[in-house]
């Protein structure tokens, strides 16, 4: 298991323009000194599966020449060429299109999005295209396709570049859904939807990119997967269960941190994968602890958090001491003003205030 | 690929033949004048003299399925040195807006409009504020255009309640409703959509107005673009599609996302007109005639050659994909403030003195924007969520701890 991150506290949202302010300091237990950012491990996971499989390519907005809009496919264009890596124009509904259409034809496409806000113009190919097209042609036509790109809130980039996902995507039969948190989260679960034969929605998130985070030898190993479907407890618990996906992870430990002060011992899961949700590790935690906070970034009605709840009050009931909390987005637009935008948004300090009601105990 | 740079610098359409003289002339014309303003101060017409005259348009109109209009424009000393004025504000504005953000003044997303000022000064010559306009994230400028203040858009890009959209839409969406202005759109292409939505509805209440609908170069290629279109020319809505062509969409240059860069001519059965956006005067003539088109005979696409100085965003340099000589180039030959300048000082309308006064001036204006929106407050927290219903239901809504904040919207 991957040592828990110590972050420094930084109560601002990081400007987009300088995007890692985090430190990071290593647990001791961490057997190299080796880390890796995000950013990297997504390119290195999309670089090695290309030279393994000649199927896969990669088309998107300012993927080749630009070197990628946020430098995931930095590199990749001079090394496979412009049959392989593609500038498309400013047409998501189109190149998605002909993306899910290769993808019929047994290659395997990697579709970047420059953010997730602008696949709503492809969201019909998405859905209705590449999702429910095994089903429809009775196991004929699978569809290999990788739908990537940032998804989730930034920073100052207002109401119709911040939104998430997540609950949409994931509420949809015949697509995988993940969402990576650190470097090996991204390059495993990267590796695996590329080989995946079903369509795979892969959200990532911008502020993550530049991130470091320590990697394992193991990690770094060409054929390291991470399986679709299953959560990872990034902290061990046994007071409250916290379950978080993406960013709000490193929001999750930071208020893991802050709840050990007080001597609550919160289970950090990091969700990884939103469909298939691994209800049984969110379940097993909960019957552990009794307790439940579950955090997300979209908005609430209708979100992951809602399904986490559902999924929990069915199947561990007995085991509930306590209502189960939400934390999400507000339920608003995003707004671009600093002071509203971190108002609209979760915040450790809400993450630890839930914890601490689910708890029963007072501020 | 090299003709194709060649051609950003020479602006020309079709035949480059005559471009090229005429800021030869213009240029000469120039240096004489100031040869003789060292000696007298002997004007030809006072800066506020709004009689009439004519000006040549160099670079030759191109239509597609129409007739292009003359080769010429009338206009006044008055309007050229408004003209002057209005586009070095928005210069200084834009330029006010790097620094702003370079120093974290401004957060997310900037997109600068300088080097392209000459499109939404000439386009308001030809239309009044019951024609609307639409346009996408590069809207700064076209905001001031429509009557907006530079206070208002530094209070905005700063995240103030003083801002256009009181600080909750930022750079990408500035707003003004009373002067028929829709935005500020993020999401590439959807404004082409809503400008013909917007003239369906002039259509509809019977106006004797136009909708403007701007797009990039990079938008061209959206289907939705076509869907307007057609539905445009079935339905005769008065809109006019005018692409900003400024060549490069982001760090994709317009031959390598476009089969056809010729935008113009996309419109296919919609006739259209190609203008030397960085021409002032020559955007000025082409928007009225299409204004008058799309009152009378339908839809009409308007291809504006134009440039832009800094990169696609604050986040991009602009030159991994252009050379420093391309942009240096353009700013040498075809700037739209210069070339109002130099027409001013052979017309003999100003001085090389009055234009400095009115730099300064410019400069002033800007910098006490600037420095009135940086007292300004950021909004206040109930904000948040006012303006999610025009008629809110009394419908509970939830901050981020749903225990802790719940407010029913107004």
């Amino acid at each position: 298991m991957l040592p828990g991150i110590v972050r420094s506290s930084s109560r601002h949202l990081p400007c987009r323009r300088s995007l890692t302010k985090w430190m990071s300091v290593r647990n001791l237990a961490a057997a190299s000194g080796d880390q890796m950012t995000v950013r990297d491990a997504l390119n290195s996971a999309i670089d090695e599966e290309m030279a393994a499989d000649p199927k896969v390519f990669v088309m998107g907005e300012e993927v080749g020449e630009y070197q990628g809009a946020y430098k995931v496919t930095k590199g990749l264009l001079q090394k496979y060429g412009p049959d392989r890596v593609l500038d498309t124009p400013i047409t998501e509904a189109g190149f998605t299109g002909i993306g899910v259409g290769a993808a019929f034809q047994g290659l395997k496409p990697i579709v970047e999005f420059m953010t997730f806000n602008f696949a709503m113009q492809a969201i019909d190919h998405i859905i209705n295209s590449a999702a429910k097209t095994y089903y429809m042609s009775g196991g004929q036509i699978s569809v290999p396709i990788v739908f990537r790109g940032p998804n989730g809130a930034a920073a100052g980039v207002g109401a119709q570049h911040s939104q998430c996902f997540a609950a949409w995507y994931g509420s949809c039969p015949g697509l995988k859904v993940v969402t990576p948190y650190s470097a090996e989260d991204a390059r495993g679960l990267l590796k695996a939807a590329i080989r995946d034969p079903d369509p795979v929605v892969f959200l990532e998130n911008e502020l993550l990119y530049g991130e470091n985070f320590p990697v394992s030898s193991q990690v770094r190993d060409p054929n390291f997967t991470l399986p679709i479907g299953k959560a990872k407890v990034e902290r061990e618990g046994t007071d409250v269960t916290i379950t978080a996906f993406s960013k709000m992870v490193g929001f999750a430990l930071k208020a893991a941190d802050e709840l050990a002060k007080d001597g609550i011992k919160a289970e950090v899961i990091n969700l990884r994968s939103i469909r298939p949700l691994d209800r049984e590790t969110i379940n097993a935690s909960v019957r552990k602890t009794y307790r439940l906070v579950a955090v997300e970034e979209g908005w609430p009605q209708h979100g992951v958090c809602a399904e986490v709840c559902a999924s929990v009050q069915e199947e561990s009931f007995d085991y509930l001491d306590a209502p189960i909390e939400r934390i999400s987005g507000a339920d608003i637009p995003m707004p671009y003003a600093a002071n509203l935008e971190r108002l609209a948004l979760p915040q450790i300090e809400d993450i630890v205030r839930a914890a601490k009601r689910a708890c029963y105990r007072s501020k | 690929m090299a003709r194709w740079r060649q051609r950003l610098l020479s602006s020309a359409c079709s035949s480059s033949s005559s471009s090229a003289a005429a800021p030869q002339a213009l240029l000469r014309l120039a240096s004489s004048a100031l040869s003789r303003q060292s000696s007298s101060r002997g004007f030809a017409a006072a800066p506020d003299d709004t009689t009439p005259f004519v000006v040549d348009i160099p670079v030759p109109y191109a239509g597609h399925r129409c007739d292009p209009p003359e080769q010429r424009v009338e206009t006044s000393a008055k309007e050229l040195v408004d003209f002057f004025k209005v586009m070095y504000v928005m210069r200084r504005m834009e330029i006010a807006a790097d620094s702003l953000y370079k120093a974290k003044f401004i957060r997310g997303f900037c997109h600068l409009y300088d080097g392209q000022e000459a499109v939404c000064v000439g386009m308001e010559a030809a239309l009044t504020k019951e024609d609307a306009i639409i346009t996408a994230y590069r809207d700064h400028c076209t905001h001031i255009g429509r009557g907006g203040t530079v206070l208002e858009v530094m209070a905005e890009l700063m995240g103030r309640k003083s801002g256009c959209s009181l600080g909750k839409g930022g750079s990408m969406h500035m707003y003004n409703k009373e002067g028929n202005f829709y935005g500020g759109n993020g999401i590439v292409g959807a404004q082409t959509a809503l400008g013909a939505g917007l003239a369906f509805a002039q259509k509809y209440n019977k106006q004797n107005a136009v909708s403007l609908a701007l797009y990039g170069d990079g938008a061209a290629n959206q289907g939705q673009l076509f869907e307007a279109m057609n539905i445009s020319a079935l339905w005769d809505l008065p809109v006019i599609f005018v692409c900003e062509n400024n060549h490069y969409g982001m760090g994709t240059a317009e031959w390598r996302s476009a089969k056809s860069p010729e935008y113009y001519k996309r419109g296919d059965y919609v006739p259209g007109l190609k203008i030397d956006g960085m021409d002032v005067l020559a955007v000025k003539q082409g928007v009225r005639f299409a204004k008058e088109h799309a009152l009378t005979k339908g839809p009409i696409v308007l291809e504006m050659d134009t440039y832009r100085y800094h990169g696609h965003s604050m986040s991009d340099p602009g030159s991994t994909y252009r050379t420093r000589e391309e942009i240096s180039g353009v700013r040498q030959e075809r700037d739209p403030i210069e070339r109002v300048r130099k027409l001013l000082l052979a017309k003999e309308i100003v001085t090389v003195a009055d234009l400095k006064n009115l730099e300064k001036q410019a400069k002033a204006e800007v910098d006490e924007a600037v420095n009135q929106a940086k007292e300004g407050g950021q909004p206040e927290t109930h904000e948040l969520f006012t303006h999610v219903h025009v008629k809110g239901l009394k419908q509970l809504a939830y901050g981020p701890d749903r225990k802790e904040v719940i407010v029913p919207l107004p």
